[in-house]
Formats: C-alpha cells, structure tokens, sequence
C-alpha cells in the first residue's frame, strides 16, 4: 500500500502546515536582537564594582540570539502540533482531561489576582486571601472533610502532605508503625509517598471483580500498619463498594484512611470520601477542578483532612478573624505540630483562582451533573466496545468515569497496546492511558470525561472500532503507526537508555 | 504465550521470577514471560549484598518503556552477589534473562526458604491463566 493510500484510507489528524522547525538554538543568529531598550539615563554602574567577587561571569552565556518574530513563531508553530483539550478528545485514563472553561481564564487573569506579589503583607492581600478560605471552605463541603490545606503544588505533594500528617500523628502519640498498605491497582505515586516517608509497603490484592475486599484488608491489617492508600473509584474505574467496612478494620487497629482523589470526579455531589470513614485526601484541582494539566499546568493538590489531623496542617493556615470592622483574613503560624511549610508561598495561586471559579459557576447541581455525565460517557464507551466484540473488556461491569479494554483479541495478529495507541494519533485523538494498571495485561484506560457531546464520542468510538478492523485487514499498517505525524516512532529505549539532556553547539554529529 | 520459554530444570514465583538452586544458593533472575510484558528494560535497581530477605520481600526494581516493576525475592535468605553488568546494560535482561541476564545469588536461609516456588508446569499453567 502507498503511503497516500494509507493517508486517504482514514484518519482526520493533520494539523498545520507540513514545515520542519529547528531549535531555538540552531535558530540563533549573532547579534540578532528581539528588544530595544532606551538610552541610559542614569550614571552606568559596572557589574563587577557592585557584586561580590566570583558573582559575575566572564564568559557569556551561550543563550540564544532572535528576534521577536523569530520566537512567536517558533513556538506558535510548536503548538500546532501539539493535542490539546482545545482541539479534541483527551481520553487519557485516570488523568481526567477535561474541558478548561475560558471563564476560569478571565478571573485569573483580574489584576488583584494575577498582578499580587505573595510577599505583599496579608493586610493587602484579602481579597486573594478570602478566595482561599473560601476555596478552602468549598472543597472541604464536597469533600466530606473538616479542613482543607491549599498549599501542596500537585497530587504526590498532597500525598506527601497527607502522610506526613498521618505519620505526625502516630509520632505525636508515640505510636511508632511502620507499613502502609496500598491495594495492587494503585497509582505508582502512592507507594512512593509511602517510601519517602521512611514506611514500607504491604500491598493488598484486589479482588477477581477489581475491587478491595474487607478480608483481604483485614489480613494485612497489623497494628505496625499506620494506614491505607485508597483510590476510589480505583483506577480500574471501579468504586471501592466496601469502603466504609475498610474503614472501621484499619480504625480498629489505630490506622487511619488515605483517599487518592485523582477519581475524584466520578463522585462530586454524589458520595463524599469524608463520609466513607477517609481522615485525609488530596484534591487535584487540574483534573477535578478544571484547571490546566499537562504541558499547561501546573497542577495544585490541596489536602483535606478531618480535624483529628488540624493540629499538623502545613503552615501558615489561612484564618478568618471576624471583629468589629468585619472579616479580616490572617496567615496564622501558631501550630507547634505543624508538618511545617510545603510551599515558599501560597502553593500554585492562580489554580487557586481557577477552580473557584469553576465551583462557583457550576454550584452543587453543577457539579454533580458533572459526575453524572463523566460516568455515563465513560460506559457509553464501554458499552459500545462490548456490543462491538471488537475488543477484550477484562471488567465486564458498570464502570464509573472510566473504563478498561485490552489488546487481548489481537495476539495472533501481532499488534499491541502501543500500536493501538499510536494508530489513534492518525484519527487525531490523544491515545489514553495504556499498560496501566498494571493488573490487567495490554490495558488502554480510557477517560472521555464529561466535556464530550454524544457525536464526539461516537467519532471517537468508530475510531477505535475501524483500527480493530485494520488489525485484522492490514496489521502491518497498525504496527508501523502513525503514518500522519511528522515523526513516526521515536527510539524511546534508546531516550531511556541513553539520554541526550541538554542541547550543546556540536553535538549533532 | 506458546512462544514463552519456562525451562523445566528452574522453580519459579507467581511474581514471574526464576530461581535456579545450586546447594545453598539460588540464582534469581525474572523469566521471558515477565521480560516480554515489560518490553524494552531500561533499568535495573539492584539489592544491597548482604541484605536478609523474607520471602517476597521487595528486592530491587526493574523499568521498562511500559512500566517500572518491583522485583520479589522468591526465597528467603541473605543477598551474596548481584549481577553489576545488569548496570550499564539493562538489555541483557531482554536479550537472555535466563542466563547473562541473571539478577543476584540468595544464600538461602531456613527449611522452607524454597515454600513458595512453583515447578515449570505449574508456572506455565499460571501465565495460561493470565493470558485468558
């Protein structure tokens, strides 16, 4: 087959003009310059005579040389090949790509948010600071939770937070453990969280329906256990249904409970981890909250907590004074158990702003339609692959915001997971997560979301269907995607093996 | 899975390690099976000599292009040698993981340090089922 055969056959990607682009650095012409400043009008000041010895270079750094056009248009022409969320569908499981409102944008982007200085005293900081009791506030209401801490820059900081706290806490009450159980369908961050906090992991086997089961909790529950890293629903796109009973076992023994709210979404309005017996949890606003994620971010991975844990919130807490001239919010440092301070500032601020704003336009009905509509797409999907026969579903049950199939039916043809992922780059869609997790072999975790209308997924379905065809039509043409990108398959054994970090004059021969 | 090779002269986990018992000592490597999921390896975290091992204590970590995978001791007993090479050249384990691409030597520790392997038809039986 030629290649203009394969471009004709199918697939829609093909984003912008078919040019090269070279990097800044090889862009870089000698004295090209992208700014013009005006004559000096004070006395010139030497470096050297005003900086301490060893503080000024003698070499110039070897920075690229431009024009402004020159870097508008490289970076312009970057972003057209990029997937975005504003180009399409970004199933990409377990990450929860959704739609990124433009409102959000807007009041960001207001002058008391977006111009504040986080050094400024808290006196001239209220307004910033009011949005963050109140965010605070918030997320603690959908959660469940007693308090909510907004400092954490991502998801693993807020894990990293929460289980300081929880180790603060059985240090405080001289109650050394030494484990935390984390069930086999975990995100890997968890039992890095759990490492770096000096615990040991004791890894708790889901069950042949994907969820934890209270015997097998119970087993593994000792009283060195200082508690569970549960993510619900779990990344198999399941909720964990015997929640609560987990709960009291590792409560029994003195443990406390851990939430992963990476799922959070399948859930908002409708169940609240607080309730199902979690003492700390992490928020990531970037997926659940609609602010950027990926190459956009950054993330911000706020920490609920029930109020056992207050005394070892990070510091400063944001407090709320209320006296005669009305409310005054305060940074306050006083928790002598304080885990200490996670961030030089706030955490990511403008994140901050962002899902704020979208709580507050989407109120509680908002939010739980929210819910309501990612899990419906997630088994519309499900749904239409079973009835395809197309693909293996290693979970053949209701799913929650996303759902798991599998290379399991293309063996005898050779092609894998990957090359499946790969081909859905020529349909122009993002690829979802695949080889995770790691219990179900050759999965592709799938997360549409809420933000896709019934068309879009079904465009994105009947991708995924015509590829199951051409597995078996022409496996070849699967196995060697994509075909539409200006690059095919890149060596990534040899970027692993072998990484070229840094770009350096000559180095490319 | 057919193409999968488990030699019948090796025990083997459920974790898809092998170990080859020579008196007190088992070599321990990761089988075809667990090198072809994993795919191209990349790096190999190696254990410490001279480590005390239960049995599925976690021994190192092995990451691939798909996925980074903790590796199990299959016996229990003390860490004698590790394969250094696996350093520089985390392919071997592709290349050959039942032999060059052996992972470290256990001196084994206790009657039942061998309780938890299973024979080569046993373990095939096990990769069966995980292929369903």
């Amino acid at each position: 087959m030629s290649d203009a055969d394969r471009r004709s056959r199918s697939g829609n990607a093909a984003n912008g003009f078919g040019y090269e682009e070279a990097l800044l650095f090889e862009l870089s012409r000698e004295d090209r310059v992208g700014y013009s400043l005006p004559e000096l009008d004070v006395p010139a000041v030497s470096p050297t005579d005003v900086l301490p010895e060893g503080s000024v270079r003698e070499d110039l750094a070897e920075l690229p040389e431009l024009s402004e056009v020159d870097v508008i248009r490289h970076f312009t022409r970057l972003s057209t090949w990029n997937a975005a969320v504003d180009l399409g569908l970004y199933p990409l499981g377990s990450c929860t790509m959704k739609y990124n409102p433009k409102l959000n944008e807007r009041v960001a982007h207001l002058a008391g948010f977006s111009a504040a200085h986080p050094r400024q005293p808290a006196a001239l900081l209220q307004g910033f600071l009011h949005l963050c009791y109140e965010l605070a506030r918030h997320l603690a209401e959908v959660s469940g939770m007693d308090r909510v801490t907004l400092q954490p820059a991502a998801g693993a900081q807020g894990e990293l937070a929460g289980i300081m706290m929880i180790r603060a806490y059985h240090e405080h009450r001289r109650d050394h453990r030494t484990k935390v159980m984390i069930p086999d369908t975990a995100h890997g961050t968890n039992p890095a969280t759990a490492t770096l906090n000096g615990y040991s992991v004791v890894e708790v086997p889901s069950n042949d329906a994907g969820i934890l089961e209270p015997a097998a909790v119970d087993a593994a529950m000792t009283e060195d256990v200082a508690g569970i890293m549960v993510t619900n629903p779990n990344t198999l796109g399941l909720f964990e249904e015997n929640m609560a009973a987990i709960a009291e076992i590792i409560h029994a023994k003195g443990g406390l409970v851990y939430g992963d709210g990476a799922n959070l979404n399948a859930v908002l309005g409708i169940a609240r981890p607080g309730d199902l017996g979690i003492d700390v949890m992490h928020f990531n606003l970037h997926k659940t909250f609609s602010t950027p994620h990926g190459g956009g971010g950054p993330g911000s991975g706020p920490v609920g907590i029930k109020n056992l844990l207050a005394k070892h919130l990070p510091v400063p807490v944001v407090q709320k004074s209320s006296g005669p001239d009305g409310d005054a919010y305060v940074l306050d440092s006083d928790f002598p158990l304080s885990i200490g301070r996670l961030h030089g500032n706030f955490g990511n601020a403008g994140m901050f702003v962002r899902a704020y704003a979208y709580l507050r336009s989407l109120g509680p009905d908002g939010l739980r339609r929210c819910a309501d509509m990612a899990v419906l797409n997630a088994n519309y999907v499900l749904a239409r692959l079973k009835d395809s026969g197309a693909y293996k579903i290693p979970f053949d049950r209701t799913v929650m915001h996303e759902c798991i199939v599998s290379d399991g039916n293309f063996s005898e043809q050779g092609v894998s997971t990957l090359d499946i992922a790969k081909r859905l780059i020529d349909y122009g869609y993002h690829p979802p997560t695949t080889y995770f997790p790691l219990i179900v072999p050759g999965a592709l975790m799938i997360e549409p979301t809420e933000s896709e209308s019934l068309e879009g997924l079904d465009r994105f379905i009947e991708a995924l269907l015509a590829i199951a065809d051409e597995v078996h039509e022409d496996p070849e043409l699967v196995r060697t995607a994509p075909h539409h990108t200006r690059r095919s398959r890149l060596d990534e054994t040899r970027a692993a093996r072998k990484p070229v970090l840094r770009w350096q004059p000559n180095a490319a021969e | 899975m057919s193409s999968t090779q488990i030699p019948k002269e090796l025990l083997y986990s459920r974790e898809d390690e092998w170990a080859r018992v020579e008196d007190h000592r088992v070599v321990v490597g990761i089988t075809d099976y667990a090198q072809d999921q994993l795919g191209d390896i990349v790096f190999v975290e190696l254990p410490e000599i001279g480590k005390p091992l239960e049995i599925r204590d976690v021994l190192g970590a092995i990451e691939s292009v798909k996925a980074v995978s903790d590796l199990y001791a299959p016996v229990a007993g003390t860490i004698v040698e590790v394969n250094r090479q696996l350093e520089d050249k985390p392919e071997i384990v592709n290349e050959d993981c039942y032999g060059d691409g052996w992972m470290c030597v256990i001196e084994i520790a206790g009657d039942d340090a061998l309780a938890d392997l299973i024979d080569a038809a046993a373990y095939a039986q096990h990769c069966a089922d995980r292929a369903d």
